[in-house]
C-alpha cells in the first residue's frame, strides 16, 4: 500500500513519525495508506505499557500516542509539500477496554485540510475498525514551525 | 473491589510514592514520579529523558507522551482522593496543547471538578518553567462504578 497526495512525502514523513524517539520507545509501526488516504499504524502489547497490572490492559496513554502519531501521518497523506505540523488538541473516547496481549491498530484520516488547520479522526481496534476500542479526533496547526520536522527526511 | 485498588490504597496510606509508580507499569516506563506540594496537593513530575522526544528538530516532547502523562496523573489523583476500592475507568480524555514541551522536566497537577455517584470530572494542567505558562491542559471523565 502506498498513496497520499504526494506518495514520496508520505513515505518519508511516515518513516520519520514512527522513528521519533518516543515512537521507537513505544514500538509504533506504520502499515500503509489506502486509496481513501487513510493510514494505519500499529502498537504491540508489551508488559511495560500496561496501565493496570491486575487486568494486563494497556494504558490509555499508549493509545493517546498511537492516535496522535497516526493522525499526524494522516495529515501527511494529504500534504503536497513538506511542512511542520503540531497537534493543537486531541480527544479520545475509550469505547471499551483493549484486550491484554494483543496488538492495537489505529486507522486515521484527515477529513479536512484547511489553510491553517488540519482536522482528523481515528479509530483503534484489534481485528476490524467496525469493532473499535477507542475513537480519536484531533486538530493540527499547519506550518507550525519554519523548521522542517527533521533535518533531512521531511524536505521534499 | 479490586486487588489493584487494595494495593494502591495501602501504598497511599503509607505515602509510598515510588511504590505507587511501580504499581503502574506504564507510569514506570515513562519515569513519572509523584509527591506532594507545600499545600499537600499531589504533584506529578516527568523528568526529561531522550526517549520522550517527538520532534527532533525543535526539539520537543512527544504530544502523545504529554497526553499519557496527564491521563496517568488524573487517574492516580482520582484514586488518591477516593475511599472506594473500585478502579475508576476512563471514559474520555480531551487535551489542548498550548506550547511545545521543551526537553526538560514536565510537571502536572489535577483538580477533581466534580465527583458524582457514577462519574468524576478531573482537570489537569501541565507546565515546565511556571504554572502560569502551561504546556497543556486536559480534562478527563472517569466512570466510578464499573462492576455492575
Amino acid at each position: 500500500m502506498s498513496g497520499g497526495a504526494n506518495p514520496g512525502l508520505l513515505e518519508s514523513l511516515s518513516r520519520l513519525f514512527v522513528s521519533l524517539p518516543h515512537s521507537l520507545a513505544l514500538g509504533l509501526s506504520y502499515l500503509g495508506c489506502d486509496a481513501e488516504r487513510r493510514v494505519t499504524l500499529r502498537v504491540d502489547w508489551r508488559e511495560d505499557l500496561v496501565g493496570n497490572p491486575v487486568t494486563g490492559v494497556i494504558h490509555g496513554g499508549v493509545i493517546t500516542s498511537l492516535v496522535d502519531t497516526s493522525s499526524a501521518t494522516a495529515v501527511a497523506a494529504q500534504l503536497d509539500r513538506a511542512e511542520a505540523i503540531a497537534t493543537l488538541d486531541l480527544r479520545i473516547d475509550y469505547l471499551k477496554a483493549a484486550q491484554p496481549g494483543r496488538a492495537i491498530f489505529c486507522r486515521a484520516e484527515c477529513y479536512r485540510l484547511a489553510h491553517q488547520v488540519a482536522f482528523t479522526r481515528a479509530v483503534c481496534f484489534h481485528d476490524t475498525p467496525d469493532d473499535p476500542i477507542a475513537h480519536g479526533v484531533a486538530t493540527f496547526m499547519r506550518e507550525s514551525s519554519p523548521m522542517p520536522m527533521s533535518g533531512e527526511e521531511a524536505v521534499r | 473491589m479490586s486487588e489493584f485498588m487494595q494495593a494502591f490504597s495501602a501504598l497511599r496510606d503509607a505515602r509510598r510514592y515510588s511504590d505507587i509508580i511501580n504499581l503502574l507499569p506504564y507510569a514506570r516506563f515513562m519515569g513519572a514520579t509523584l509527591g506532594e506540594d507545600a499545600e499537600g496537593s499531589l504533584l506529578f513530575t516527568l523528568p526529561y529523558h531522550p526517549r520522550h522526544v517527538g520532534n527532533t528538530a525543535l526539539p520537543a516532547l512527544h504530544g502523545g507522551l504529554i497526553g499519557g502523562f496527564l491521563e496517568n496523573a488524573a487517574l492516580i489523583h482520582l484514586m488518591w482522593n477516593r475511599d472506594s476500592l473500585e478502579t475508576p475507568k476512563i471514559v474520555d480524555f480531551s487535551l489542548d496543547y498550548l506550547r511545545p514541551g521543551r526537553p526538560q522536566t514536565l510537571f502536572a497537577r489535577c483538580t477533581i471538578t466534580r465527583q458524582g455517584k457514577r462519574v468524576a470530572h478531573v482537570l489537569i494542567e501541565a507546565w515546565q518553567d511556571s504554572p502560569e505558562n502551561p504546556v497543556a491542559v486536559a480534562r478527563a471523565h472517569f466512570l466510578l462504578a464499573t462492576n455492575q
